[in-house]
């Protein structure tokens, strides 16, 4: 401790150089604290999918719809315990960028299927009698302050025109994940409002009775509807998920290639920087071994100085993403778990203390290996 | 009372067959030769000659800044060449203090927080290290000072910071080279008169590397080092402070 003040003043020096370095690592980690973010969001699917609930869908796109005869099929197959399924809705509140997840599910079957999201019975028996009736998700309910019984009108994209809700319910769940912007009605509702694509359904989740069987059923579903005109492809709603995060692209590397530039880039510009700072300490750094510090003290008093920089500079850069994070997601939807994982927040500033040692090693290892007697000669 | 021979025993300093060689490319270049030089504690040598002539680099391994080619640097019966890179720094902050001609104080500190640099590295508390740097401060002058920082100093306090800093760890040696070499007379003399202190009421062992014939009348004793040997024993003098000559 008694050593810190020695660095700290180092610091102090030049002031602009030092902030400047800090900025670097502001930059590199507010960037991989919002890179992380959208992977989370993206993927945050994939970390909540149920392992025994299977996702049939049209197996020429997601966007086209399935026959809604084929759920009565399916829930006749050996293995599967109960059948539901949901409608994309795509609609919006008063203007474009007021869009959240909107879908239209069944009411018989849904709740049954996805038992993590906690609906009062009152709540969820006044949405099944109210054909307008929907459920909404803390977020769309906090945004635009929606609360039970308030009259919400979508405006629709794929059925355009302006469809009219009630809100009956605002679910919570089991897991924080879950807790996304959502809105759901009936599937009635639009079966009965919509002038196409009546008698079809966006895709069926079938739940297996053991996950053991998820495999075995999904291949008998598509089996069972091959050679028709609308043929299935069922997987895993883990896989589903994750095929629906991949489909803008492969978000890991693309986040991985980002990280490891500026990464770089930071290396580059912190190790220059430290290099400079002890170039022009070299007589000080001699008389300071002059005096009786080891090579070691030396080398652990300009990694100190790195560490500080890196640790300064994440921390303040973590905070930001953070506080970026907390303001909600700024797609407007697209993004609907957009948060910032705690452990994610620790990775981060292991990694920015990590490129403070790596960036610092060589010239502390420079100080280190001065001799005192070759630095004094060039003062 | 220091001898050029190598019969003395028990002296502070006993160096013996000291040779140093440095290399330019394939050219090797004698700086020191053959030097014996026993110093008792107490004594204060000052070494004269001219540029090039193997001055600063005696001075550097006494201090242990530098290995000897070959022979002998021993110090309080301590081989100093033998130590390693650790020890030798642990000795050199528990018994040499360096005294330099630029000062060397470190920008960003103030001088108390120069001055106390050497006591980091001991096992002193806060309090403790804080007396030894205001007794070091006050012996030189400057207890009025310590919140100062080196570009609020003059040459002469800078020097007599870079004095105290020498001397807060109680060293037995003081190493000072051309410590007078950048000021003017009135300055030098002020911290020529320190030393001297320094030497005859501390009991301190100076060496003293300088151009100047006026700083080295100071010392008990003038070596003249010519071409990496030891070529005169110049007269003992006794030291005679500017203070002591004209009390004011």
């Amino acid at each position: 401790m008694k050593y810190f003040h020695i660095v700290f003043v180092n610091l102090r020096r030049k002031k602009l150089r030092t902030a400047l370095t800090i900025g670097s690592f502001t930059v590199a980690l507010f960037l991989f604290g919002v890179l992380v973010t959208i992977k989370t969001a993206l993927s945050s699917g994939v970390d909540v999918a149920g392992a025994d609930r299977l996702v049939v869908r049209n197996r020429i796109s997601l966007i086209m719809p399935l026959p809604y005869s084929y759920r009565d099929v399916i829930r006749q197959m050996p293995n599967v315990a109960e059948v539901t399924f949901a409608t994309w809705f795509g609609g919006y509140y008063q203007d474009m960028k007021n869009f959240f997840p909107n879908y239209a599910i069944d009411t018989e079957a849904y709740r049954k299927v996805y038992p993590e999201y906690i609906i009062p019975d009152a709540d969820w028996k006044a949405f099944v009698e109210d054909r307008q009736g929907c459920i909404i998700s803390p977020p769309v309910a906090k945004k635009y302050g929606f609360k039970i019984g308030d009259r919400v009108p979508l405006q629709g994209t794929v059925w355009t025109g302006t469809w009219e809700f009630n809100v009956r319910a605002i679910y919570d769940a089991q897991r924080e994940e879950m807790i996304t912007p959502e809105f759901w009605f009936q599937y009635k509702y639009l079966e009965e409002q919509r002038p196409f694509y009546k008698g079809t359904v966006g895709w069926y989740v079938a739940k297996v009775d053991d996950p053991a069987n998820a495999v075995a059923v999904a291949k008998t579903i598509d089996d069972r509807f091959s050679n028709s005109p609308s043929e299935t492809k069922t997987e895993t709603e883990k896989s589903f998920a994750a095929g629906f995060a991949n489909q803008i692209g492969n978000i890991r590397l693309l986040i991985l290639s980002i990280g490891s530039v500026v990464f770089f880039t930071l290396l580059l510009v912190t190790g220059n920087a430290l290099a400079t700072a002890v170039r022009e300490r070299t007589a000080e750094i001699a008389v300071m071994k002059t005096v009786g510090f080891t090579d070691a003290s030396i080398l652990g008093l300009v990694m100190a100085e790195s560490l500080t920089l890196a640790a300064i500079g994440g921390a303040i850069g973590l905070a930001l993403a953070k506080l970026f994070t907390l303001s909600g997601d700024p797609t407007g939807g697209m993004l609907s778990f957009f948060y910032l994982p705690t452990d994610s927040l620790a990775l981060g500033f292991a990694l920015a203390l990590a490129a403070g040692a790596a960036a610092g090693i060589i010239p502390a290892v420079g100080a280190m290996r001065l001799k005192i007697v070759d630095a004094l000669r060039r003062v | 009372m220091a001898r050029l021979d190598s019969g003395g025993k028990g002296a502070l300093v006993e160096i013996r067959n000291l040779d140093k060689k440095y290399h330019r490319g394939e050219e090797e270049i004698d700086v020191l030769r053959g030097l014996n030089l026993d110093v008792e504690q107490g004594e204060f040598i000052a070494f004269m000659g001219p540029s090039g002539s193997g001055k600063t680099t005696l001075l550097n391994l006494i201090g242990g800044l530098d290995a000897p080619s070959a022979g002998s640097v021993r110090i309080a019966g301590e081989e100093i060449s033998a130590l390693s890179g650790r020890k030798l720094a642990a000795w050199r902050s528990r018994h040499i203090g360096f005294i330099f001609q630029m000062y060397n104080l470190i920008p960003v500190l103030t001088a108390f927080q120069n001055v106390q640099l050497p006591l980091l590295l001991t096992g002193l508390s806060k309090p403790e290290r804080r007396r030894h740097v205001d007794d070091a401060l006050a012996l030189v002058g400057l207890s009025d000072r310590t919140r100062h920082y080196p570009r609020q100093l003059s040459g002469g306090q800078e020097q007599r910071v870079a004095i105290a800093r020498a001397i807060v760890a109680d060293p037995t040696i003081l190493l000072c080279d051309e410590p007078t070499g950048d000021l003017d007379r009135a300055s030098g003399d002020e911290i020529l008169d320190i030393i001297g202190k320094l030497s005859k009421e501390f009991g301190k062992t100076v060496f003293l590397v300088t151009h100047d014939p006026v700083a080295a009348k100071r010392a008990d004793t003038i070596l003249h080092l010519d071409k990496g040997t030891l070529l005169e024993y110049a007269a003992e003098k006794p030291i005679a402070s500017k203070a002591e000559e004209s009390p004011r």
